[in-house]
């Protein structure tokens, strides 16, 4: 095909498959930063848009405009723009930036919810569609779970399920749309569909019927690229084509699923082939490419959902997930560095900070020096990057993988998950000890066991009777899972991402945990100091008095360290003796994003001195305040957490005030890829990396309108912190920042 | 064997070249005005931590230690009270190829005999020492730190005379040891030293105060501001302007 002119050849062209494209294709830079471009006068005029429209969907209590008539789908709405003469990348949600869509198949209440919260109402005619005739993913799930899984739910002891809203965690391989066009997509795909198996089995009419779905999708993908004057049936054939045709197609994705996490994959180096080629042809200048990039990252930014209050509460910070993983290592030992890699990070400079695109570095001790340095350097000013830890994922994903969500590793256009959420072990840990009780409602969840009802606990006894709580709560826990994704596959089926998939794939069923450090300082508590029971009239322990000191995770002290490890082998291989729905592979992740504010909330005292009410520290974290050996003895204890234990990542949230991460900016930089570099020596897996001072953060609660993009990382994304609201982001003020003289 | 310790920091990013895991000895015979571990003074008391029970913690922070080109430094307090334990700790970190640091006013150097073997010994083993000169006039370190400063001159000599490297720190303190004399005759001596690799100027700060609160201690600097950044430049200048560094 001319449009792959100038490219080296390769089975790529034959059949799908970007991977050999890029290694075959992409050019290494090991240099460092002072190729980089400032904004043009586009870029900036546009972003002074945006920022104009940013504030005032602030003043209108966060939410600009909602499309309340029409049903969200990939060609439900003819073309919008910030300003068509100026911008390089089109394509916005409904027919207006900032104008958000409505998306009622997740759930048509939680749709009307959404529109009322913000004091909206939906279309009439919509809602009786979504309620009579056409029936949605929540009903669905509702319509099969037990009594025992509600309970569960109502009580937190499995919290955050995407029950009521999209999954998300599933990345389309978007690059495809640029490197083949659609044409050549369908054809595989219809390839593939006259080649099932023709035993009508339950699993073939349903991949028959999905492959349908994605044909139509595709179909459906060219007709939006053509209400914009596009033509995409055919390779794009420069950089600025492949942009843009990479874009519709993660465009489509976002009409039609608002799922909980909507990343982007790992596109920046595949892109960096088309720039090079245009560069070296002389018809794109590094002005130019800068610009490209700009223009693309300010979509991703514009990116936005209509979502309820309980939503918001759970995943603070109005955020989409649209994750790039920049950087990583390829399987051959080169650096899958290019100069596009620097471009991306310099969005943050040009456009300024932002939570979105969630920029992910996958770190490996073996990237370029330049590039390391880049990093650092970024995330001291921004405080908008996180990390993962290539050396320990490109064993397991190969060198073509990319980050869902937060941390959630999976091969590209070849894996998806079902995201699963959470349990609250720290809950669960309470149940043990009363009998499957809840602590707070005083109702039996779980099968009425034996509580303990000696005066002080005992080790042994609680750990006995926490595993077989925990034997219980995984069960349940995947089986509610199942429910989910049989009913979001039904009801919710993502079309668009699945088309750019592979046909045949690999599913995980991801679920998580909460509350992990928690639960070690707990019962550190009880196994080195004397844990006093205090119980109520109804004979519920509901606190604790803690006697002598005992040993905390967060010190890299194995004592307690090594429980924590314990706790997460053990509930991993519990899950694991569950049958999951269609056979998907059992993950677990550590990570809480910022809902470790509300289970916090619903989980009572605990034998660790916790506070009823009070949050939890997110995703893997010691407890605020008990790390007291400072960082590196803190991130330590987090690296011991074994990732293949919990594959689908452990987070870990690092805050440093600038004074203590070195003397000058020098020294920051490297002192702060030295801590990059010596967590993934000792394999640990994810850090969100943050640089400032407390005061900044106490003055921004003052005065938001002075700090608009002030950035912060929490569990595995990037917030803009005043859009926090006030509980969360006392919650961030009063985390552990490290900081030293 | 042990060592009397007050604390272990295992960032410092401060005291010593790249990422040091820093060790707070517990005992000090000076008694500065300015000291933000005051909480670090009496001698005796800490907790006893064995050689290799600092080794094994300290093992675990090498790959971040070795990636940044940093090492170990014990601080306090005054390291040098404890020299048996500082030599068996340092040949280990010797034979794990760690670089050595001691943070140190020199406070307890004397000609004794004992502690001259010693303290040679130990600098087998040392790789750098900071060395805290609080103040050139005699009159005004009595006044300062609780003693005179004869002996911390000496150590210097000293240290310069065994071509020991060394990082000469010095807090400034508005009004009590930034006068441009005195730093003027502190940059002579610095001059006179052979062994110097660099020059700190700390401008004093605030944030140990709460601890001489906790310990029911009156603080003598309360109205005493941190010094201007000109004033740490101007200071960095007198201190420096008979080195080449």
């Amino acid at each position: 095909m001319e449009q792959w002119n100038g490219f080296s050849n390769g089975t790529w062209q034959k059949e799908v498959n970007v991977r050999d494209f890029i290694l075959k294709n992409f050019t290494p830079y090991k240099g460092n930063d002072t190729f980089l471009q400032g904004p043009s006068e586009a870029t900036s005029d546009l972003w002074k848009q945006v920022m104009e429209l940013t504030k005032q969907e602030r003043e209108k209590g966060g939410v600009l405009d909602m499309d309340t008539e029409i049903v969200s789908t990939i060609t439900s709405h003819g073309p919008g723009y910030l300003n068509q003469d100026l911008e390089k990348v089109v394509g916005v949600q409904t027919d207006q930036p900032f104008k958000r869509s409505l998306q009622p198949f997740g759930g048509v209440r939680m749709a009307a919810q959404a529109c009322e919260s913000y004091g909206y109402e939906m279309n009439k005619d919509v809602e009786k569609v979504f309620t009579d005739f056409r029936k949605t993913h929540n009903q669905g799930v509702f319509d099969a779970y037990t009594d025992e899984m509600r309970l569960a739910r109502k009580v937190g002891i499995i919290t955050g399920l995407p029950d009521a809203y999209g999954r998300g965690r599933i990345i389309g391989d978007y690059r495809r749309v640029a490197l083949y066009g659609v044409d050549f997509l369908i054809k595989e795909k219809q390839k593939d569909f006259a080649n099932t198996s023709s035993v009508m089995s339950e699993d073939v009419i349903r991949l028959r019927e999905e492959m349908s779905e994605q044909y139509r999708a595709l179909l459906e993908l060219k007709e939006l690229a053509k209400s914009y004057g596009f033509d995409i049936s055919k390779p794009a054939s420069n950089a600025k084509e492949a942009f843009q045709w990479l874009y519709f197609g993660y465009l489509a994705a976002v009409k039609e699923q608002n799922g909980a996490a909507m990343s982007l994959g790992r596109v920046s180096t595949f892109l960096d082939i088309y720039i090079e080629r245009d560069l070296e042809n002389g018809v794109l200048t590094e002005q130019e490419a800068q610009e490209l990039v700009d223009h693309f990252v300010m979509k991703l930014r514009l990116v936005k959902f209509a979502r309820t209050p309980d939503y918001n509460e759970l995943f603070s910070g109005d955020p989409t997930w649209v994750t790039e993983s920049l950087g990583g290592m390829a399987l051959d030992g080169r650096p899958l560095v290019t100069k596009n890699s620097f471009r991306f990070l310099h969005t943050l400079d040009n456009l300024g900070p932002a939570p979105e695109p969630n920029l992910t570095v996958l770190w490996s001790k073996q990237l370029p020096e330049g590039f390391k340095d880049y990093c650092a350097k970024m995330s001291i000013k921004t405080s908008s990057i996180q990390y993962e830890n290539d050396d320990i994922m490109r064993p397991e994903y190969g060198d073509d993988y990319g980050i869902a969500c937060c941390v959630s590793a999976m091969k590209i256009g070849k894996q998806m998950q079902f995201f699963g959420a959470r349990a609250n072990l720290a809950k669960a840990l309470l149940y043990a000890i009363n009998g499957n009780k809840d602590e707070k409602k005083n109702v039996q969840v779980g099968p009425a066991y034996s509580p303990i009802t000696s005066d002080v606990l005992n080790y042994d006894e609680v750990m006995k009777k926490f595993d077989s709580t925990m034997e219980w709560l995984a069960g349940l826990y995947i089986n509610t899972l199942n429910i989910i994704h049989y009913m979001h596959d039904k009801y919710a089926y993502e079309r668009i991402e699945m088309a750019l998939h592979d046909t045949e794939i690999v599913r995980t069923m991801a679920t998580g945990i909460a509350g992990l450090s928690v639960v070690a300082d707990s019962l550190s508590a009880i196994k080195y100091g004397n844990v006093k029971v205090i119980r109520d009239e109804n004979g519920l322990a509901v606190d604790f008095e803690v006697e002598g000191d005992y040993p905390k995770y967060g010190n890299n002290d194995d004592r307690v360290d090594s429980i924590a490890v314990e706790i997460v082998e053990i509930f991993m291989k519990k899950l694991r003796k569950h049958q999951t729905y269609r056979n998907s592979v059992h993950t677990m992740s550590i990570l809480t994003i910022t809902s470790n504010v509300v289970y916090g909330k619903k989980t009572g005292n605990t034998p660790d001195g916790r506070r009823e009410g009070e949050p939890f520290a997110p995703g893997a974290n010691p407890m605020h305040g008990r790390d007291t050996k400072g960082t590196l003895a803190s991130l330590s204890s987090v690296a011991k957490l074994p990732y293949s234990y919990a594959m689908d990542g452990i987070s870990n949230t690092f805050s440093i005030v600038p004074k203590a991460l070195g003397k000058d900016d020098d020294s920051r930089i490297k002192n702060l890829v030295s801590i990059l570099d010596g967590y993934a020596v000792k394999q640990g897996h994810h850090l969100n990396v943050n640089v400032f001072n407390r005061e900044t953060l106490l003055d921004a609660m003052e005065h938001p309108e002075e700090y608009p993009q002030l950035t912060i990382r929490v569990s595995g994304y990037a917030v803009n912190f005043i859009k926090l609201t006030r509980e969360q982001q006392l919650d961030v003020i009063n985390r552990t920042f490290h900081a030293t003289m | 064997m042990n060592g009397n310790i007050h604390s272990i920091e295992t960032f410092g990013t401060v005291d010593g070249p790249g990422i040091r895991y820093v060790i707070f000895t517990q005992g000090c015979l000076l008694r500065c005005q300015f000291c933000h571990n005051a909480d670090t003074w009496e001698i005796g008391t800490g907790k006893q931590m064995s050689v290799s029970e600092i080794i094994d913690d300290l093992k675990s922070y090498l790959p971040f230690i070795e990636a940044s080109g940093g090492g170990i430094t014990v601080s306090g307090g005054e390291p040098l009270l404890q020299i048996p334990f500082l030599i068996e700790l340092f040949k280990e970190c010797k034979k794990l190829g760690i670089h050595t640091t001691i943070d140190s006013s020199g406070g307890c150097y004397s000609h004794a005999e004992q502690f001259q073997q010693n303290l040679k010994e130990l600098l087998k083993y040392t790789d750098l020492i900071l060395l805290d000169l609080k103040h050139i006039d005699r009159k005004k370190h009595i006044k300062l730190t609780g003693m005179a400063n004869d002996h911390i001159l000496e150590f210097a000599q000293f240290l310069s005379s065994q071509n020991v490297p060394i990082w000469v720190r010095h807090v400034l303190v508005p009004t009590i040891s930034d006068e441009e004399q005195d730093l003027r005759r502190l940059g002579d001596f610095i001059g006179t030293l052979t062994n110097i690799e660099k020059i700190e100027v700390l401008p004093y700060h605030k944030l140990g105060v709460y601890k001489w609160e906790a310990l029911g201690l009156d603080y003598p600097l309360k109205d005493i501001e941190p010094p201007s950044d000109e004033k740490v430049e101007l200071a960095y200048k007198h201190l420096t302007a008979k080195v080449t560094l």
